[in-house]
């Protein structure tokens, strides 16, 4: 475990456990008796415990390493998948919206253009960004973003993590909802592939602004949703102490979304989740959009558009 | 059964019978006469209906439903109402204090629709349209995978005919208890839109009251033309939302038809009475093109 990360309500116990193993290392070290058999067997029992409790999580367990302070973010991932990389600021049009990060990368030896929400692990950095949430600056930039990879004929990445667009006065006076509106529009004009990814908290308009992709994919803990299960616990059963079985009746995880075809893969993370193993996970995280990209790269623009058009067109329950 | 007991009996439902017919007669009387939410006024509904459900002492416009919305829309009994089977499903077996199902049926009895939304041909002035009217009595008018379907397939009817697209929404934004779904409904329109874009279609949208989240963050405010119909509430996020969030009161006026016209989100604010005319010529300027201006004298003149 490493060590300045702070234990979740439900890992305590594993955290616990850990803490005895090194007790006994160090009492093994200290005193010289040997201590090996216990050390190993409590191991064993640590390692097993944890499969079983990361792989059993409830959505609101989820939902919590999807936040947790830790988690590696956009610059983090950045940092890890992208050989070269030079950021591009601003809408050109007054704003440079710090929620929003995108730029040019060579990644493997692929170039592309990326695109993401950024979030903090402090205070300080969280207001910088607005805690992930875009204005309408910042779809705005994105989309002059995307279009320059249309001019270059680049693939897109878009790496997604926010709580959901700004909720703001100036928001609503810029336009956040067209804003959004209009990247859905237009993701569906591009002619070159974009492969989104969920790397964190997927919520609602201000994450599908970023989100029209050929291929979506989803970091194993990360979740997805139309309104954050707070939102939906207040509306719906008006109070947030409902707050976790709305989260299960949303079907906001990976899994869930995997059945109706909504996310079309799942990334696996380290045990215990990505702030783990931020090397680990990128590496997952990179071999899934080279594959992606090299699929594309053998595709025409015209099935390129198509096959998103009919990727989301497809999308929907209904009786007939 | 003696006769006096047979005698009671009869005056016992004599009296049931006539309380029946006075507390009906009640419910007739309140029907005639409505209350203007904004000013307070009684207002004879008859009047109120004939003034398309503006108030005509204050000029607060009324909530319509959505078939009232197409009589007074399109030209009469021109409207084609297609797709009017779907029915929504419940793939998530969503519940909340009311089942998801349970809450389909209530707003079926309540709205008389299938779901939030009517699609359809119909005319406008002569100009054949495809045209889509939102119910917000249907579950606050939310947007799940219906609704989606029903406003992409009228977008691609629409396209098809290459005749103009007209949505008119009215809805709380997407429906929860379809989730990712609903979300998805967001991309799926506007990924129609783009294809109606690039056929050279026209597509306009009528924000009416009220209209937001999910909606106005996709087909709503995609229109070639944005009209907001006079004193709607548009916004992407709801007032309390944005009050809890910046903990500051918002003023009255904030997120109204004629605020977004402030802010530059929208083309130009309606009244309900010159909605049907405002629409027509911007179908007309957009579709004639070369003899655009004989043909608008033309109408000035009818009208006349």
């Amino acid at each position: 475990m490493i060590k300045d990360i702070k234990p979740l309500e439900f890992e305590k116990s594993i955290f616990q456990i850990e803490a005895k193993i090194e007790e006994l290392k160090a009492l093994s070290g200290e005193t010289g008796i040997d201590l090996s058999d216990q050390i190993e067997t409590l191991t064993v029992q640590a390692k097993e415990f944890k499969e079983e409790l990361y792989s059993s999580l409830t959505p609101s367990q989820k939902i919590q390493i999807a936040r947790h302070p830790n988690r590696p973010n956009f610059t983090d991932y950045i940092s890890l998948l992208a050989n070269d990389w030079v950021e591009l600021h601003g809408d050109r049009a007054g704003t440079d919206d710090r929620a929003i990060i995108g730029g040019v990368a060579c990644i493997d030896g692929h170039s592309a253009v990326v695109v993401g929400t950024q979030k903090g692990k402090n205070t300080k950095e969280n207001l910088k960004c607005n805690f992930g949430m875009p204005q309408p600056e910042g779809y705005r930039k994105a989309l002059r973003l995307f279009y320059h990879a249309e001019r270059f004929g680049l693939p897109i990445i878009t790496l997604i993590d926010t709580p959901g667009a700004y909720p703001g006065i100036k928001a609503e006076q810029t336009g956040q909802g067209v804003a959004i509106a209009t990247n859905l529009r237009e993701m569906a004009k591009l002619t070159v592939p974009i492969i989104a990814v969920i790397t964190g908290e997927g919520c609602s308009g201000g994450a599908l602004g970023l989100g029209v992709a050929n291929k979506v994919f989803m970091l194993e803990h990360a979740y997805y949703t139309v309104i954050s299960p707070e939102g939906c616990a207040s509306i719906l059963w008006r109070s947030p102490e409902h707050t976790s079985t709305a989260a299960e009746a949303l079907k906001i995880t990976a899994t869930d979304l995997m059945k109706f075809d909504i996310v079309d893969g799942v990334i696996k993370e380290p045990l215990g989740g990505a702030h783990y193993d931020p090397e680990y996970t990128a590496k997952q995280l990179k071999e899934t959009i080279i594959n992606c990209i090299n699929i594309f790269s053998t595709k025409g623009k015209e099935f390129i558009k198509n096959s998103r058009y009919d990727k989301f067109r497809n999308m929907g329950v209904f009786v007939e | 059964m003696s006769l006096r007991d047979w005698f009671s009996q009869r005056v016992k439902k004599n009296l049931d019978s006539t309380k029946v017919e006075s507390r009906m007669s009640c419910d007739d009387l309140s029907k005639l006469w409505t209350k203007c939410y904004n000013c307070n006024a009684s207002l004879p509904s008859k009047d109120l209906e004939k003034n398309l459900f503006i108030c005509p002492k204050c000029d607060y416009h009324f909530r319509i439903d959505a078939r009232t919305r197409v009589e007074q829309f399109l030209d009469e009994n021109t409207f084609d109402e297609i797709n009017s089977g779907m029915l929504p499903s419940d793939p998530l077996e969503f519940i909340d204090t009311v089942s998801y199902k349970v809450r389909q049926k209530k707003a079926k009895v309540q709205s008389s629709l299938n779901d939030a939304v009517i699609t359809g041909i119909g005319q406008i002035k002569g100009y054949k349209t495809a045209v889509a009217v939102m119910d917000f009595a249907y579950m606050g008018g939310s947007m799940g995978s219906v609704v989606g379907e029903k406003i992409t397939r009228l977008i691609e009817e629409g396209v098809r005919r290459h005749i103009p697209i007209v949505v008119i929404t009215s809805s709380g934004g997407a429906r929860m208890q379809e989730s990712a779904l609903s979300l998805m409904q967001m991309a799926k329109t506007s990924c129609a839109i783009a294809r109606a874009n690039e056929a050279g279609v026209l597509y306009m949208t009528v924000l009416a009251e009220p209209t937001f989240g999910g909606v106005t963050a996709s087909y709503g405010t995609l229109g070639d033309i944005i009209i907001a119909e006079q004193g709607a509430r548009i916004g992407f996020a709801g007032r309390r939302v944005i009050e809890q969030t910046i903990r500051q009161k918002l003023p009255a006026n904030f997120q109204t038809a004629e605020y977004l016209l402030k802010y530059g989100q929208v083309d130009l604010v309606s009244h309900r009475k010159d909605l049907k005319n405002t629409v027509a010529k911007l179908i007309r300027i957009h579709s004639c093109k070369n003899n655009c201006k004989i043909e608008i004298q033309e109408e000035v003149a009818v009208n006349d």
